[in-house]
C-alpha cells in the first residue's frame, strides 16, 4: 500500500441541521485509495456528496471523522502540490492569461517563469491569448487557462471537481481529449468529480461509484480499455451499461432497473 | 412580432440616393441627432430661463447671459481660477486621506468578522450624519482653516469607500479565496493579490460616490469655515452687494467641475483590472 498517492481511510461527513440532532449525514464511512499517477473518477447521482469529497480530500473542508492521508501525511489543509480546479469561474478576472497561468511561480524567477509559460501555453492550445482577461474567453478557453495554471504549478496530484459541467456538449468532447493528452504526458494523479458516466468511462483507470446520500462507495469499476478509447466498441459500451446499472438505471427511457 | 419587424426593415432600406443622402436625418440615433438631443435641450433651457427673468422684471437673478458676463468678470479679476485650486487643493486632501484611510480599514473590516462585530455599529451611527452638522465641531477644533473643510470632506467620502469595500470583501466569491489558499499565498499576498484585486471594482464604485458627496461637501464648507474657494464665492457674492450673477456663476462652475471629476473617476472603471466586475454595465 506503499504506492497509494491519496488514501481515504472511514471517512464520514454530515453538516449540522437547523435544530441539533437534525443534521445531515453526506458521507457514510468511505474508505479508497488512489495510486500514484491513477486517473480515478468520483461519479454519482447529484447532490450524493462527491464534491464534497473531494473538497475535504483537498482540504478545504474538515471531516465529522475519518481521515485523508497524502503520500502517508495526514491532510490538515490546501497544499500546492495538490492543485484544485474548480467547475468554473475559477480563473481570477483581474489577472490576464499570462498572470493566471503564472499565479503558482511566484518563486521562480522569470526566465524560468517564462519557460513554463510558454510550456503549459502551448499544451493547453492558448497561443496568442497570453494577454487577454478571461471575460475575454469562451467558457472552455477558462477551463484551459485554470488546468494550465493547475499544471504550472507542478503539483503531484490535480483534483477535479466537474471541471467540464458547464461547457457545452462539442467543447465537453474536446477538453476530454485534450485531458487525456495532457495526462498521458504529464503522468500525474487525477482525482475526478464527474456526474456524466460517459465522461468517467472516457478518462479513468478507475470508477468510484458513490450511491445516493449518505454516499458511500457502492462500487469500484476497473476500465482497462486501451487508449484512445473508442466510444462505440463493445468494451466501452460494457463498461458504461455496467455503470448505469449500478445506478439503478437502464439506459430504455421511460424504464427503471430495480 | 419577428416577421413584422423584418418588413419595416426592408421598408427602411435606403434603395434610392436621396434616402441614402438624408439618412443623418432620418435615423434618429444618427451622430447628428445625438448631439443636437443634448445640446438642443440645454438651449431651450436657457432660453426659458432668460425668458422668465425677463418676465419677472427681477433687479437680481441674472439672466444667462448675465451669468456668462460674471464668469468672465471673474476670470479678468483672476478670482475664478484661484478659487478652482483653493476647492479641489481642499477635496483633494479630503478624499486621498478618505481613501488611505478606508480602503484598507474596509479590507480589514470585511475580512475579520469579529472585528467588524466590533465596529460596524459605530460606522452605521456615524454614517448618517450629515458632514454639514459637523460643521461647528470642525471649526471648533481647526478653526478658520484649510483643515476645517479638509475635515469635513473627509468625513464625507470616508464611509461611502469602507462601506464599499466591506461589502465588497464580504461578497467576494469564495472560489477565488479558495483557489488562493490552494496556491498556499501568505497573509499579506492574500490581501495584496486576491482580497484587494477582486474588490477593487467594487471600491471604485465606492470612491465614484465619495467623490460626489465630497465636491458637495466642499461648498457647504467653504460657505462657513474659510475665506476661499467656490462655496465661498457664493456666500461672498451674496453678502457683498447681492451679485446673484456671480452667485449662479459660481454654482454653474460647481456643476462642470462635478461632472469632470466623474468623468475622470469613470475612466478608472474601463481598466481590464476592473472591467470584469461591471459585466452587467457594459
Amino acid at each position: 500500500m506503499s504506492s497509494a498517492a491519496i488514501s481515504i481511510r472511514n471517512l464520514s461527513m454530515s453538516f449540522p441541521g437547523k435544530r441539533a440532532g437534525e443534521e445531515t449525514s453526506v458521507l457514510a464511512n468511505i474508505s479508497a485509495e488512489v495510486a500514484e499517477g491513477e486517473f480515478v473518477c468520483l461519479v454519482g447521482p447529484s447532490g450524493c456528496g462527491k464534491s464534497t469529497l473531494l473538497n475535504i480530500v483537498a482540504g478545504f473542508l474538515e471531516p465529522t471523522s475519518g481521515e485523508v492521508l497524502v503520500e502517508g501525511e495526514l491532510v490538515r489543509g490546501p497544499d500546492p502540490r495538490r492543485i484544485f480546479v474548480f467547475q468554473e469561474n475559477g480563473v481570477f478576472p483581474w489577472l490576464n492569461v499570462r498572470d493566471n497561468i503564472c499565479f503558482g511561480l511566484r518563486q521562480q524567477g522569470r526566465a524560468e517563469r517564462d519557460r513554463i509559460l510558454t510550456h503549459y501555453i502551448d499544451m493547453v492550445g492558448l497561443n496568442g491569448f497570453e494577454n487577454a482577461y478571461p471575460r475575454e474567453l469562451s467558457g472552455g478557453m477558462k477551463q484551459r487557462v485554470e488546468i494550465a495554471r493547475a499544471l504550472a504549478a507542478s503539483p503531484d496530484i490535480i483534483y477535479m471537481d466537474e471541471p467540464f459541467g458547464a461547457l457545452d456538449f462539442i467543447t465537453r468532447l474536446k477538453m476530454r481529449a485534450d485531458l487525456m493528452r495532457i495526462w498521458q504526458s504529464e503522468k500525474k494523479t487525477i482525482l475526478f468529480v464527474t456526474h456524466d458516466i460517459e465522461e468517467a468511462v472516457q478518462l479513468a483507470d478507475r470508477i468510484l461509484v458513490l450511491s445516493n446520500r449518505p454516499a458511500s462507495i457502492q462500487k469500484i469499476v476497473h476500465v482497462d480499455l486501451a487508449r484512445p478509447r473508442d466510444l462505440d466498441s463493445s468494451g466501452y459500451l460494457e463498461k458504461r451499461d455496467e455503470i448505469f446499472g449500478v445506478m439503478g438505471m437502464s439506459l430504455r427511457v421511460g424504464e427503471t432497473a430495480a | 412580432m419577428n416577421g413584422s419587424q423584418a418588413e419595416i426593415a426592408i421598408d427602411r432600406a435606403p434603395t434610392t440616393r436621396a434616402r441614402r443622402r438624408f439618412e443623418w436625418f432620418r435615423n434618429p440615433d444618427s451622430s447628428f441627432f445625438q448631439i443636437v438631443r443634448p445640446v438642443g435641450t440645454l438651449a431651450i433651457f436657457f432660453t426659458l430661463w432668460g425668458v422668465a427673468v425677463r418676465l419677472s422684471h427681477s433687479d437680481l437673478f441674472p439672466t444667462p447671459v448675465g451669468v456668462a458676463a460674471g464668469i468672465v468678470e471673474l476670470v479678468q479679476k483672476g478670482l475664478l481660477l484661484k478659487y478652482i485650486v483653493a476647492s479641489l487643493f481642499r477635496v483633494s486632501w479630503g478624499f486621498t486621506l478618505a481613501v488611505v484611510v478606508g480602503v484598507p480599514s474596509g479590507l480589514l473590516l470585511g475580512w475579520y468578522s469579529r472585528a467588524f462585530q466590533a465596529f460596524n455599529p459605530i460606522i452605521q451611527i456615524l454614517r448618517p450624519i450629515s458632514p454639514i452638522a459637523w460643521i461647528p465641531v470642525a471649526i471648533l477644533w481647526f478653526g478658520v482653516s484649510d483643515a476645517a473643510p479638509i475635515f469635513l470632506i473627509f468625513l464625507a467620502s470616508v464611509f461611502p469607500i469602507t462601506v464599499s469595500a466591506i461589502a465588497a470583501v464580504q461578497n467576494m466569491q469564495p472560489v477565488y479565496l479558495r483557489a488562493a489558499q490552494n496556491f498556499g499565498l501568505s497573509r499579506g499576498e492574500l490581501f495584496r493579490q486576491v482580497i484587494f484585486r477582486a474588490s477593487l471594482p467594487q471600491i471604485i464604485t465606492g470612491i465614484r460616490i465619495a467623490l460626489g458627496v465630497a465636491w458637495l461637501v466642499v461648498v457647504a464648507a467653504e460657505m462657513i469655515a474659510v475665506n476661499s474657494g467656490l462655496g465661498y464665492l457664493i456666500i461672498d457674492a451674496r453678502n457683498a452687494g447681492k451679485r446673484y450673477d456671480l452667485v449662479v456663476a459660481g454654482m454653474v462652475m460647481i456643476g462642470l467641475i462635478g461632472l469632470i471629476l466623474d468623468l475622470l473617476v469613470r475612466r478608472l472603471e474601463k481598466f481590464d483590472e476592473v472591467r470584469w466586475g461591471y459585466a452587467n454595465r457594459q
